[in-house]
């Protein structure tokens, strides 16, 4: 495999073709929804929409694939690096590159993405050629945020991932769109205009002769900031990742946008776009400022924050009449690990945190599938609307059952590898937190198994819950991927585990000599202490 | 799975039949999955392409969701035995069921044959992959045989084995017959798992795993409300445990930096005896171990746990799973020998364990019940035998109890199943579990009423019973113990070890009086006296089919003989100490590290052993004399016509209100805090509406962007969007 993708270059063109392949996509949806005239809108015009938007899709998936084969954990430095002058008069360059976490996020985002498509088949019914479009611009962008070496390419990316989501919420979503669309994009866009703020201002200043230098390599290696001015940066970043993550109590858009959404938007959002924040941490935050980020108490309040998220994302989950939101409050505890682990910032817990970032997406992303399947059928989300419907629908029932296991991190399942790294990694630096965030681990049992039980145990009750059809083959087969996912990160994490460790390790490394330097910019108090110890 | 094995060296074992240990788990795994497959097939009714009702035509959906068979419909009323004929796959599926675990005990047996030929010291290790590689934490996908890990395996697939064979009977007429069998071949695979872990990680694999067959069993008729609950309480309080679990294994990487059982045991004479660290670790795990062995504060589960089918009471609830603290505590003996104090905690807990569940065993009316509350006093009595530091007595005890309580579980499966069928034939809907409708069950069941008598007679201690032997050898190691070892020269809230253990001791023999009542009330009411199932009923009453009968037969002569594996010194009726000699290698060490007795003193303690034998018969047949007498089958009235108790007794029936006091004190406020404070309060209230939406500038931009978002001109942004994007990336690309 490695030698074939090596004779066709894979490295040198697969990045920038991940990023176009969609929007070439994208461009041929809007095309024939515009040109088809009469027939836009007619169901096989909405079919060639969603087979086309399946195919690319796909197509995306199987390019990335490549990369599972040719990455080479043992190579240090960006794999599949691009670097190409754009706006030279800034400074500004188009640099992609990867390493393992990078990696790991692509392929989580190329293999959620059809499956979304698959999940979408039916439930979307109007403007179907500019849903579709906009799905695939998400990708780009999405995929963009992962690649970007350069700071002020990471922000376009990081808004153009934003507007389509916007849309998707506000014009395809539920009852409350409209508020849940704005709330989602306001929230999320002023602290990412502090980033915008804090990116130009590192950019300005990390240049040389008047041209500002963006580039992050550059920025990581040759930190120059003072330390006041790297804690309002950081704070600007922490901004806009912490909204993003969501970290409590920023955490109140994503209920909201999860319940209105519909389950394409729900599943990219919590699959993908939650890593968005815990990636920005990973990737911008902790290298950028390590001595603001690893300042005692900033790192206590964070942590803190991380935990509380942990019990009272779980706590309010727990009480949620609607399963969506439920679902969404449960991203916040399984958030609340991933901060945790990358705060602990030992090699354990930072790899959990990766981890957990893996699986929140496969089980959080095919539990919103899930409820969207069940959805389209009873037209209701109200958790009490159910109730022993696993004889109605006996496949839907094991389904849920496993992917909520998965979600409770059950051993044998993905969800255990995670939150099991970040606790035993975070337990040496933080035993205290620790065991408080491991309690997490019980009341995630007590709130889905409770949820579980009200829609498909307990009595049949309801008459028109008899005859609920049960999942269709298209229904099934979209997630197969999710569970043979499920058991296999469950079974046998290792090689995933071994692709994302060097780059895991260097972040801890990196970060633990970044506070080194700043905490020892030591040499003339050192000299004044000599000093006046020899007079 | 990729089976990267490393060469085991010069092993005794290795080259041998023992390389095939990764087989005992993989055989029921496979029953597992052609069962649950079954299941699945058969239940299954793909739905339409479209699933949307509402657009589609209501005749459609009608014609297409048959989702419910006509034996479910039926079937599925969370009722023991409503019979209507077998599941359509059931010839199958009770072959697959019982023969994986019949391969895999013949396998075991083979295997357990070889260790005995060799003589091994250390445990036979076989890696397969590495699971959980992160830097200094290397965790394996690996196998560990010892004589301990033998032991147990030969019990649960031996036990096992029997009892799928009894569920064939029992079952059979289930419309959940696949679906039954799917999760009992699960449970074994994680239990196996549990006990051939090589390390904690792995062990908790299991550890966890059966916790979740347990539930899937337990709410296995889940469209009772109350079945469904107790599987998920259940769950959730042995999550309560296994958060000690896991916080024990923190604990263990932290201090020491492995977390392989062989690792560690290397390891563990580095920490400080008695130490904070060790003391703490120990605690943390017998939490774990508390929460999936029923003891004291997280018994609670284990009576519910009684909504299950009964084959799973016996298999999962009495012999096998809720034995598993009792194997995690023997297995980590390398760690609570230099831990007194948490031992001594151990033993303790065990001890008030013992005695609080018998005297609830005492008024209990349902038959299960009766038998779940005195797994919890068993339970107790081995914790008090692990507790003390001798671990072989513990596990010798665990060993007898899985041949007695499974057969008491079994024989009690029988008589429901003909009271059931009794009751099925006159349309009555009496409680067929309620002692107080039996009765005389003796005349129509004669062979369970003697093997359920065997049974009793083993539990209460009588000899040369099964019971007796290990019981006793608890009560007599505890006893010693609290007069030579460390954990007596110790103290714990004050109180000198010592004292503990007399105090220990006491309980023991007081919960041996009460198990000696309570089982002889079960049998009393149950067997003997006139029957007060109904007149009608009465002729169709009759022994099970042999299916189920000849399981019992088994396990009814190993709870009579099963003392000859472990025989005490002073009664050297057969060869002595069998199972110490055997379990030597895993335990020894340990054991000799907590009793101090010296060679002199444990001479002396001869003819004081003979006492407290004498005084353990003396009190279990008290016990049986005193229920003879005092306990009157003759005045009891059928359950629908009893009245309520009164005074303590009703304290008793009710079960001290714990599960109540559980309720107020921990269930309901943290659900009304969470709804209230949490969600209304802090997420609604003050981050939303004080804080996001009370911001007026938000609320001026929201209008303005909802208005450019009602233009519906969607189509003209995305075009934007994309133009955008191009733009961003042609830019580089036309350079």
């Amino acid at each position: 495999m490695q030698g074939f993708l090596q004779s066709v270059g894979y490295e040198s063109w697969v990045l920038p073709a991940l990023l176009i392949i969609p929007l070439i996509g994208a461009t041929v949806l809007l095309l024939l929804g515009q040109t088809g005239g009469s027939t836009a809108g007619s169901d096989s015009a909405n079919g060639q929409a969603r087979a086309i938007a399946f195919g690319v899709l796909l197509v995306e998936f199987l390019v990335s694939a490549g990369l599972w084969w040719s990455f080479n954990p043992a190579n240090p430095g960006w794999h599949a690096a691009i670097d190409s002058a754009w706006i030279p008069n800034w400074g500004i360059r188009f640099t992609l590159g990867i390493d393992g976490i990078a990696l790991m996020m692509i392929l989580l985002t190329t293999l959620i993405m059809p499956l979304t498509v698959l999940g979408s088949w039916t439930s979307i019914k109007t403007k179907v050629h500019t849903y579709f479009a906009l799905m695939m611009i998400l990708t780009s962008g999405m995929l963009g945020v992962f690649m970007a070496r350069d700071l002020f390419l990471f922000y376009v990316m990081w808004e153009v991932m934003l507007v389509p989501m916007y849309f998707i919420i506000g014009i395809w979503g539920g009852e409350r769109r409209l508020y849940a669309s704005i709330k989602f994009f306001v929230y999320t866009m002023l602290p990412s205009l502090l980033m915008l703020v804090a990116i130009l201002y590192l950019g300005v200043h990390g240049g040389s002769g008047g041209v500002p230098n963006f580039s992050y390599d550059n920025l990581v290696s040759h930190p120059t900031l003072a330390p006041r001015a790297a804690l309002w940066l950081f704070g600007a970043f922490f901004a806009a990742f912490a909204v993003k993550v969501p970290m409590f109590p920023f955490h109140t858009w994503l209920p909201d946008a999860h319940v209105e959404a519909p389950t394409a938007g729900s599943v990219i959002l919590a699959g993908i776009m939650l890593k968005m924040g815990t990636f920005g941490f990973l990737r911008f935050a902790l290298p950028l400022f390590p001595g603001a980020a690893m300042n005692p108490t900033v790192r206590a309040g964070i942590i803190t924050l991380a935990v509380i998220g942990i019990i009272y994302g779980a706590l309010v989950a727990m009480v949620q009449p609607d399963f969506k939101k439920l679902v969404a409050y449960s991203s916040v505890s399984h958030l609340g690990f991933v901060m945790l682990g990358i705060f602990a910032l030992t090699l354990q817990s930072v790899q959990g945190a990766l981890m957990i970032m893996i699986n929140h997406g496969i089980s959080t992303g095919a539990l919103f599938l899930l409820i969207g399947m069940i959805y389209e059928r009873k037209h209701s989300r109200l958790i009490d609307s159910y109730g022993g419907i696993a004889r109605v629908v006996p496949v839907f029932a094991a389904l849920l059952t496993l992917v909520s296991l998965s979600s409770i991190g059950l051993p044998g399942t993905n969800g255990f590898i995670g939150e099991f790294l970040v606790l035993i990694g975070a337990f040496k630096p933080y035993p205290v937190f620790a065991t408080i965030a491991a309690t997490g681990v019980i009341f995630a049992a007590a709130y889905l198994l409770w949820a579980i039980q009200r829609i498909l145990f307990n009595p049949l009750d309801k008459k028109d819950n008899e005859h609920i059809p049960d999942l269709n083959w298209r229904e099934i087969g979209l997630m197969v991927p999710f569970i043979i996912v499920i058991i296999w990160l469950g079974v046998y994490p290792a090689p995933v585990l071994r692709r994302m460790e060097p780059s895991a390790q260097r972040l801890v490394t990196t970060v633990a000599e970044g506070v080194q330097r700043v905490s020892q910019p030591a040499e003339p108090v050192v000299a004044t202490a000599t000093a006046s110890a020899t007079r | 799975m990729m089976l990267l094995q490393i060469a085991t060296g010069t092993h005794p074992l290795a080259g041998t039949i023992a390389e095939l240990v990764w087989m005992l788990p993989l055989l029921p795994f496979l029953g597992f999955l052609v069962n649950g497959g079954i299941s699945l097939m058969s239940a299954a009714h793909v739905g339409p392409a479209d699933p949307d009702m509402s657009l589609g035509a209501h005749g459609d959906a009608d014609s297409s969701a048959h989702a419910i068979s006509e034996a479910e419909e039926h079937g599925a009323v969370g009722d023991d035995h409503h019979a209507i004929q077998p599941h359509r796959y059931a010839g199958i599926v009770s072959i697959v069921g019982p023969l994986v675990l019949a391969a895999s005990f013949i396998l075991a047996f083979l295997i357990f044959s070889q260790m005995r030929a060799v003589s091994m010291e250390a445990p036979f290790i076989q890696r397969y992959f590495s699971w959980m590689p992160v830097g200094s934490l290397q965790i394996d996908a690996a196998i560990q045989l010892d004589q301990l890990s033998m032991l147990m395996v030969l019990v649960i697939t031996g036990v096992g084995t029997l009892i799928h064979i009894f569920s064939v009977g029992y079952m059979r007429e289930d419309p959940g017959y696949p679906r039954y069998f799917a999760y009992l071949n699960l449970f074994v695979f994680f239990m196996l798992v549990l006990v051939l872990g090589a390390n904690y990680p792995v062990l908790f694999v299991g550890w966890e795993g059966v916790g979740l067959c347990s539930y899937l069993l337990i709410g296995f008729w889940f469209s009772e409300k109350a079945n469904a609950d107790a599987g998920k309480k259940a769950f959730i309080v042995n999550r309560i445990g296994d958060f000690g679990f896991l916080i024990a294994m923190f604990m263990l990487f932290a201090n020491i930096g492995v977390l392989d059982f062989a690792g560690v045991k290397a390891a563990a004479p580095g920490l400080a005896f008695g130490g904070a660290v060790v003391t703490a670790i120990c605690l943390f795990m017998f939490l774990g171990c508390a929460g999936k062995s029923a003891q004291i504060p997280l018994y609670i589960w284990l009576p519910d746990a009684m909504a299950g089918p009964t084959p799973v009471s016996a298999l999962i609830h009495a012999a096998t799973m809720v034995t598993a603290g009792v194997y995690l505590v023997a297995r980590s003996s390398f760690l609570f020998s230099i831990a007194p104090v948490a031992s001594l905690v151990v033993a303790v807990i065990g001890g008030i364990t013992a005695l609080f569940a018998a005297t609830i065993g005492l008024k209990q009316w349902d038959i299960k019940k009766v038998l779940a509350y005195s797994t919890v006093s068993q339970l107790g009595y081995m914790f008090v035998g692990v507790g003390v530091g001798a671990y072989s007595a513990g596990v010798f005890h665990l060993v007898t109890h899985a041949f007695f309580k499974a057969l008491l579980f079994l024989g009690s499966g029988s008589v429901i199943y003909a009271m059931h069928a009794a009751y099925h034939h006159t349309g009555s809907h009496a409680d067929a579990q309620d002692m107080r409708n039996m009765g005389g069950l003796k005349k129509y069941m004669p062979v369970t009423w003697g093997l359920m008598w065997a049974a009793t007679l083993a539990i209460a201690g009588i000899p040369p019973f099964s019971g007796f032997f290990s019981k006793d050898s608890i009560l007599g190691a505890t006893f010693e113990r609290a007069g030579h070892s460390t954990l007596a020269d110790s103290s714990l809230l004050g109180i000198s070890g010592s004292g503990w253990l007399y105090l220990v001791y006491v309980f023991g023999l007081a919960a041996a009086f009460l198990t000696a009542v309570y089982m002889t009330r079960m049998m009393l009411y149950t067997f003997h006296g006139p029957s007060r199932t109904g007149s009608a009923e009465e002729s169709h009453l009759t022994e099970a089919p042999w299916v189920m009968t000849g399981p019992l037969v088994v396990l009814g002569i190993l709870s009579v003989i099963g003392g000859w594996l472990n025989l005490p010194e002073r009664i050297a009726i057969g060869r002595v100490g069998i199972l110490d000699h055997w379990l030597d290698p895993v335990v020894g060490d340990a054991t000799r590290r907590v009793a101090t007795l010296t060679a002199g003193e444990a001479a002396d303690a001869g003819s004081t052993e003979m006492i407290l034998i004498f005084v353990a018969v003396a009190i279990a047949v008290a016990g049986i004399a005193f229920a003879f007498a005092r306990l009157k089958p003759q005045g009891l009235v059928p359950a629908a016509d009893s009245p309520e108790e009164e005074g303590f007794e009703r304290v008793l029936a009710h079960k001290y209100y714990v599960d109540e006091v559980y309720d107020t004190a921990i269930v309901t406020p943290t659900y009304q805090i969470s709804k209230h404070v949490l969600w209304r309060g802090i997420d609604a209230g003050l981050i939303d509406g004080l804080l996001v939406n009370g911001s007026s500038a938000l609320m001026r931009s929201f209008g303005w962007m909802g208005s450019r978002l009602q233009s519906g001109a969607v189509g003209t942004y995305a075009w934007v969007l994309v133009a955008g994007v191009l733009a961003v990336l042609g830019a580089v690309t036309l350079r």
